[in-house]
């Protein structure tokens, strides 16, 4: 046997640019899921603060409430929930083998109702006045 | 013998300054010989291209593992007169025949049949004999070896992998019974002909694995075109239903059909347009459904 050669990592995501629509979905899909996985233990970690009475909880709260940061990350939340979500949809009739010819159609509509649905939360989550 | 006068022999034609330092009379003149042969190539060539209204760039990997000074990748690039419906195996053909006889690749049929020449083209797994220069819209056309398998020369990979994986799932027919008159055919109706019609055309060119970057990093999984082989079977009415149970337990192995995350990746690339993906969802239902016995 011929020794041979690697290409190392060039093969995977360094061509990224060649990437089609499934495998873009893919990738969302993993790292949606990821920060949402992330998200769990924060909010676990702020709603516990209710065991130790109501005056911790609602400070806590508005404390966080009043940060503009926290208002950009929860857009940002949003829109990972509602990309995983739809894009859920999308694998599931996938699964049922339901539609697959359009499956790249589905991943751009997906995009595109994210991209809506955030867009119009623009306003509630960053129009109140903080604190 | 013959292998050192070669190695000679492609040394002399890529690097023409090194001087050999023992000359004897007959080598000068072998020497001179195939310089001026050279010279003539290279004029000819050179004719031909000025001719051509039109040419195109190869950029192709070039490694050979064997050959001192080869061994380190590289890309070279080869200017081929352009003609309408040429396809990128005229191309490289053409660079084989008149600029590099080293340039080594795989195929045979020239029609999209036999499965030899799938090929990295511009970013995608393609057959080079199927794929039409004037349909790649980039000028230079960059030709490189199927990703995630082994090179072993220039544009030729091991695809010994892939066929393992293939035979894993035992890619022949069994029926039950067979007909008493051993010249008697065995029907098919044509609802499920249809059916697996498209998973037969399969030509085992391997462009399907080397996009599926699961498969990359899992070596077990089956792939997409084993699967595929195995939904050809199984989907088969007139297969047995002990050769089909045993089938159903080698797809819904750990490394089977579950490996399967829906990139679509191999159904983009496949030449034959097998709905890959389709195949390989519909064989988790029937695992499920087997299992379950709910029906
Ligand atoms: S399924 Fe398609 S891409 Fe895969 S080996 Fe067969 S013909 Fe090639
Ligand atoms: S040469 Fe046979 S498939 Fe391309």
């Amino acid at each position: 046997m011929s020794q041979s050669y690697n290409r190392g990592t060039v093969e995977d995501f360094g061509r990224w640019r060649d990437f089609s629509a499934g495998m873009w979905a893919w990738i969302f899909h993993k790292f949606t899921g990821w920060v949402l996985v992330g998200y769990l233990f924060t909010h676990i970690a702020v709603l516990s603060t209710a065991i130790q009475g109501e005056a911790l909880y609602n400070g806590t709260l508005q404390g966080l409430e009043a940060l503009l940061v926290v208002r950009f990350l929860e857009v940002g939340l949003l829109a990972v929930a509602v990309f995983h979500i739809l894009n859920g949809l999308r694998l599931l009739f996938v699964d049922l083998g339901i539609g697959l010819e359009a499956q790249d159609k589905s991943f751009y509509a997906s995009m595109v109702l994210t991209g809506a649905i955030v867009v119009a939360s623009i306003p509630t989550f960053l129009g109140g006045k903080l604190v | 013998m013959s292998t050192i006068e070669q190695e000679t022999e492609t040394e002399e034609t890529t690097d023409e300054s090194a001087e050999p330092t023992v000359e004897s009379p007959g080598e000068r003149r072998r020497a001179e010989k195939q310089e001026r042969a050279q010279a003539r190539e290279d004029q000819r060539v050179d004719e031909e291209i000025d001719h051509s209204e039109e040419t195109i760039t190869l950029k192709v990997f070039r490694y050979d593992p064997e050959v001192e000074g080869k061994e380190e990748p590289r890309f070279d690039d080869f200017t081929v007169p352009f003609h309408k419906g040429m396809t990128v195996l005229d191309a490289l053909i053409y660079s084989r025949d008149h600029y590099d006889s080293s340039l080594t690749f795989r195929h045979s049929c020239r029609q999209a049949v036999c499965g030899s020449d799938a090929l990295f083209i511009n970013g995608r797994q393609r057959l080079a004999c199927k794929t039409q220069i004037a349909d790649l819209d980039a000028g230079t056309i960059r030709i490189e070896p199927l990703p995630h398998q082994e090179v072993v020369k220039d544009l030729v990979v091991d695809m010994e992998h892939f066929y393992d994986q293939m035979e894993a799932v035992e890619p022949y027919f069994d029926a039950d019974e067979l007909p008493d008159d051993e010249l008697e055919e065995q029907r098919q109706d044509r609802e499920n002909r249809e059916k697996i019609k498209m998973s037969t055309r399969c030509i085992w060119c391997g462009a399907c694995m080397s996009s599926c970057n699961i498969a990359a990093g899992d070596n077990e999984y089956l792939g997409p075109a084993a699967i595929n082989k195995a939904y050809r079977f199984a989907m088969d009415e007139r297969e047995g239903e002990q050769r089909k149970q045993e089938r159903l337990r080698i797809i819904e192995q750990e490394h089977g059909v579950w490996r399967c995350q829906t990139q679509f990746s191999c159904t983009e690339v496949c030449p034959k347009d097998i709905p890959l993906t389709e195949h390989i969802q519909e064989l988790k239902r029937e695992a499920v459904k087997n299992n379950l016995k709910f029906w």
